[in-house]
C-alpha cells in the first residue's frame, strides 16, 4: 500500500472577470468535486477592467491542490490562478470586528488587551465595545479567545486576503 | 455618438450570428419565451429548423450532428421545462466533450426572480453541466455573446455552452457585430507543446520494450487529421494501439496493430497489454474508471505519457510521468517530425518479443461467442449488421447497455466520426435522437441506432421526427426483454435477484413503427436474421428492426468493478473473485 499523502493548506489567489455568477462558479467547483474551502474572500480590485480577486484557502494533498488549480484555470472567466503558498513568500491578513459587552473590570481589561493587540475601538457604549483587529489568522484567533471570558458577544471576520512579498505582482 | 452599425432586433441578431458562425441546422422546440426567435426563423431561409418531440432529444440530435461533422451543434429551447429537459443532453455533451451551443428562452428581465410562468434559474441549473453559460440582459451584448459562445464551445476541450435569452432582449433593438471583431479577453486554450517536452516523450518511448498507445475521444475531437497522424505514428513505430469507447474509429479496426477496445468490456489482449506494458502513451484519453479498473493495480509497471488538451485531466486519477498539454494533431505532427529528424527507432528485439506475447494473448479470441441453434446471439446480430452494411457509408449510434458494448466490440470502425455513443454520462435514450442529427448532417449515409428495447423507449417519441423529415434512420433493437446490463450485474454481483430489470409490457415494435408511419421488421430466429437486416438496410425510409435475441446472453470479456486488468472474466464459465466483487459492489 502507498503511504497516505500529507494534507497541506494552500492559499490560492484567483483573478476573475467580475461578472454575475462567477462566485457561484468557483464555489460550485469546490462543492461539486468535494474540495474544502476554509476561507474565501472576494472583491473587485480593478474597476476599469472589471476584475475581481478571489482569495481561497483550501487544504488537500498535493494532487488535490494541483487539480483545484487546474479546474479553476479552465473556468472561462478566470484570468489567472496563483498558488501563493507554493510560489514563495507571501503575507496573509484577516480583519475582524469583535463585539464585547461588560462593565467594570472586565470592560477595562478588554480595552487593555485590545491595546496590546493593536485593536481599535470603533464603536463604544457605556457597556460595550466593537473592536477592529487586523492581523494573521492566529493573532485574530488569539484575540477572540481572550475576549470570551470578558463578554464576547459576536465576531465578524473577513476571511484571509493574501499577496506575494517583493516587487513583482501578477 | 452616431452608430453606423446595423441595428436589428435581438431575435434577428441571434439568427444572423448563428448564420455567420456557419450554423446550417438547429434542433429545437418552440415555447412562449422563444417566440420572437421562432418568428425570425420563419422569415429566413439560411438556417433549417428541425422540430423534435422532446428537448432532451434536441440536444442529443445536436450532439450526433456535431460528432459526425466536427461542427458545433445548435439547440433552441424555451424557458422553464424546455431548459430543464435539455439538462440531461447538456450533461452528456459535457462528459463527452461535444461542442454545442444551446439557446434557451427566459422570462423577460423584469420578471426574472419572480417565479414567473415557465421560469427557472437556467444559468444556475446549467452551471455545473456546461462548459460555460451566459445570461444576456442587454441586447447590446447579444451578438458578442453568441460569437463568444461558439468560440468557447469549439476551442480547447470542447463542450456545451448555454445562452439564456430573456424575451424582452429578443424583442429589443441593438447593434449587430460580426464574428471577426469578437475575441474573448483571456480564454486561449493552449494547443501546442514545447519541443523540449516532445523530446522527453521521445526519450521515454525509446526506452520502451513493451510500449502501448492508449487513444481516446480527444483524437476524434482534434479532427480527422489527428487520426491520420496517429496511424502514421503507429506504423512508424510499430507500437500496438488500443482505443477507448470514445476513441473507436480513430485507428482502423482492421489494422494488424489494433488490439481492440480496452477497459471493462475490452479485449483480453488490450487489457493485458495495458497491464503489462512498460511505456504507455495516452493520447486524448482520461483514465476513466471504465478503463482503469482498480486504480491501485492499474498498469503497475509502466511509465506514462499523457497527451491532453485539458490540464485538469492530468494526474486526476492516475499519476503520470510526463504530461503533454496540447491538441492531439498539433502535438502528433511535431512528434512525428521530431521522431524522423532524430532518426528514432524502438529497440527491435524486445518489441518483436512483445508482439509475440500479444499474438499469444490474441489466440484466446476473447470476443468469440457460442451459437445456440436457432436463437439469435446478439453479438452475431451486430456482426451480421456490420458485414451486410459493408460498402456503404455507415454511421452507428447506440443507446446504453449491453447492446452498446456489443456494438463497440463487433462493429469494426475504420474511420473517425462514424461512431456516436454516450460514453461518459451513459445516457439511455441517446441513440435514436443522436442518429437523427447524424442523418440530417449526412442525408445519403446509412445511419443505424443499435439499441436495446429498454433504452429505445426513453426517446421513442422521436420516431415521429424521423417520419416528419423523412430521415431513413434504422433503429436496430437487440431485444432481450431485459435491461440487459442491469440484469448482468444482478446475475454476477447480486445473487441473480433480477430486481425490476425485466422489460414488462413491451410494445409490439413492428406495430409501433407502423403507428408512427415507419416500417417495422422482426427477426424471431436465425432463419429471419439476414433477411430482416437486408430489408432494413434496403428500405428507403425509417425502420425499426426488432431483433429478438438470446435473453440470457452476457457481455464478455468483463472486468468486474474493483478488479484489475488481469482479473478479467472471459465468459460465463468464469466466476468473479469474491474479494474484488465485495470492493466492487460499492462502485458502479
Amino acid at each position: 500500500m502507498k503511504q497516505p499523502q500529507p494534507i497541506n493548506r494552500h492559499t490560492i489567489a484567483v483573478l476573475v472577470d467580475n461578472e454575475p455568477g462567477i462566485l457561484a462558479r468557483v464555489v460550485g467547483l469546490f462543492s461539486g468535486r468535494g474540495y474544502n474551502i476554509e476561507s474565501l474572500t472576494v472583491a473587485e480590485v480593478e474597476q476599469a477592467e472589471q476584475l475581481s480577486r478571489i482569495t481561497v484557502v483550501t487544504s488537500g494533498t498535493e494532487q488535490v491542490i494541483e487539480q483545484i488549480k487546474a479546474h479553476l484555470g479552465r473556468l472561462v472567466p478566470v484570468h489567472k490562478v496563483h498558488d501563493l503558498t507554493a510560489e514563495g513568500p507571501h503575507v496573509e491578513r484577516e480583519l475582524a470586528l469583535v463585539k464585547v459587552a461588560g462593565t467594570g473590570d472586565r470592560r477595562v481589561e478588554s480595552l487593555r488587551i485590545a491595546d496590546i493587540f493593536r485593536a481599535r475601538a470603533i464603536d463604544s457604549t457605556t457597556e460595550s465595545f466593537v473592536f477592529e483587529i487586523t492581523g494573521s489568522q492566529e493573532k485574530v484567533n488569539a484575540f477572540v479567545a481572550l475576549m470570551i471570558p470578558l463578554g464576547l458577544v459576536e465576531v465578524s471576520r473577513t476571511g484571509i486576503v493574501a499577496i506575494s512579498r517583493g516587487a513583482s505582482g501578477f | 455618438m452616431s452608430d453606423t452599425r446595423e441595428m436589428l432586433t435581438g431575435a434577428e441578431i441571434v439568427l444572423r450570428a448563428l448564420k455567420d458562425q456557419g450554423v446550417e441546422v438547429i434542433f429545437g422546440y418552440p415555447g412562449g419565451a422563444v417566440l420572437p426567435i421562432y418568428d425570425a426563423l420563419f422569415q429566413q431561409n439560411a438556417i433549417r429548423h428541425i422540430l423534435v418531440r422532446h428537448e432532451q432529444a434536441a440536444v442529443h440530435a445536436a450532439e450526433g450532428y456535431a460528432r459526425s461533422t466536427g461542427k458545433v451543434g445548435c439547440v433552441l429551447v424555451t424557458s422553464g421545462p424546455g431548459a430543464t429537459n435539455a439538462v440531461t443532453g447538456l450533461t452528456d455533451a459535457l462528459m463527452d466533450s461535444i461542442p454545442l451551443v444551446c439557446l434557451t428562452g427566459q422570462v423577460p428581465t423584469h420578471l426574472i426572480g419572480n417565479d414567473a410562468f415557465q421560469e427557472c434559474d437556467t444559468t444556475g441549473i446549467t452551471r455545473p453541466c456546461t462548459k460555460h453559460n451566459y445570461l444576456v440582459k442587454d441586447v447590446n451584448n447579444l451578438a458578442r455573446t453568441v460569437h463568444e459562445a461558439f468560440y468557447v464551445a469549439r476551442t480547447g476541450r470542447p463542450g456545451p455552452v448555454v445562452i439564456d435569452l430573456p424575451k424582452d432582449v429578443q424583442f429589443a433593438t441593438g447593434p449587430y457585430i460580426p464574428p471577426a471583431t469578437v475575441a474573448h479577453k483571456t480564454y486561449r486554450p493552449r494547443t501546442d507543446a514545447d519541443m523540449s517536452v516532445i523530446d522527453r516523450a521521445i526519450d521515454m518511448l525509446l526506452t520502451a520494450e513493451r510500449p502501448v498507445i492508449y487513444g481516446g475521444g480527444g483524437i476524434i475531437n482534434s479532427g480527422d487529421e489527428a487520426s491520420v497522424l496517429l496511424t502514421e505514428f503507429a506504423r512508424l513505430t510499430n507500437i500496438p494501439v488500443t482505443l477507448t469507447l470514445m476513441g473507436l474509429g480513430a485507428y482502423p479496426a482492421s489494422d494488424r496493430q489494433f488490439l481492440g477496445m480496452l477497459g471493462m468490456h475490452g479485449t483480453y489482449e488490450a487489457n493485458l497489454v495495458m497491464h503489462g506494458c512498460d511505456v504507455m502513451f495516452n493520447i486524448g484519453a482520461r483514465f476513466d474508471d471504465r478503463v482503469t479498473g482498480r486504480l491501485s493495480a492499474f498498469s503497475p509497471t509502466s511509465k506514462k505519457i499523457h497527451l491532453d488538451i485539458d490540464p485538469s485531466s492530468i494526474n486526476k486519477t492516475v499519476m503520470v510521468d510526463l504530461p503533454v498539454i496540447g491538441d492531439v494533431k498539433t502535438v502528433l505532427k511535431a512528434l512525428i517530425g521530431r521522431w524522423k529528424e532524430r532518426g528514432a527507432q524502438l529497440k527491435a528485439e524486445p518489441l518483436k518479443a512483445w508482439w509475440g506475447q500479444i499474438e499469444e494473448w490474441r489466440k484466446r479470441d476473447s470476443l468469440r461467442y457460442g451459437s445456440n441453434g436457432l436463437i439469435i446471439k446478439p453479438q452475431h446480430a451486430v456482426r451480421r449488421l456490420w458485414e451486410l452494411s459493408q460498402g456503404r457509408e455507415t454511421f452507428i449510434t447506440t443507446e446504453v447497455g449491453q447492446h452498446q458494448m456489443w456494438a463497440a466490440q463487433y462493429f469494426g470502425f475504420e474511420k473517425p466520426r462514424r461512431w456516436m455513443t454516450s460514453g461518459g454520462l451513459g445516457t439511455m435514450g441517446y441513440g435514436l435522437p443522436s442518429a437523427m442529427g447524424v442523418q440530417i448532417a449526412h442525408p445519403d449515409a446509412l445511419v443505424v441506432d443499435i439499441s436495446g428495447e429498454a433504452s429505445v423507449m426513453m426517446n421513442i417519441q422521436e420516431m415521429s421526427t424521423l417520419v416528419q423529415y423523412r430521415l431513413p434512420v434504422k433503429v436496430f433493437i437487440l431485444n432481450n426483454q431485459y435491461m440487459g446490463m442491469v440484469r448482468q450485474w444482478q446475475e454476477l454481483l447480486h445473487g441473480g435477484r433480477y430486481s425490476e430489470s425485466y422489460s414488462e409490457s413491451l410494445p409490439d415494435f413492428v406495430k409501433l413503427a407502423e403507428a408512427f408511419g415507419a416500417r417495422g421488421f422482426r427477426a424471431l430466429d436465425m432463419n429471419d436474421l439476414d433477411d430482416v437486416i437486408r430489408a432494413t438496410l434496403d428500405h428507403p425510409g425509417p425502420v425499426i428492426a426488432d431483433i429478438c435475441v438470446d435473453q440470457k446472453e452476457n457481455c464478455f470479456p468483463m472486468i468486474p468493478s474493483g478488479a484489475a486488468h488481469n482479473e478479467m472474466l472471459l465468459g460465463p464459465e468464469d466466476k468473479a473473485d469474491p474479494v474484488s466483487t465485495e470492493e466492487g459492489m460499492v462502485l458502479v
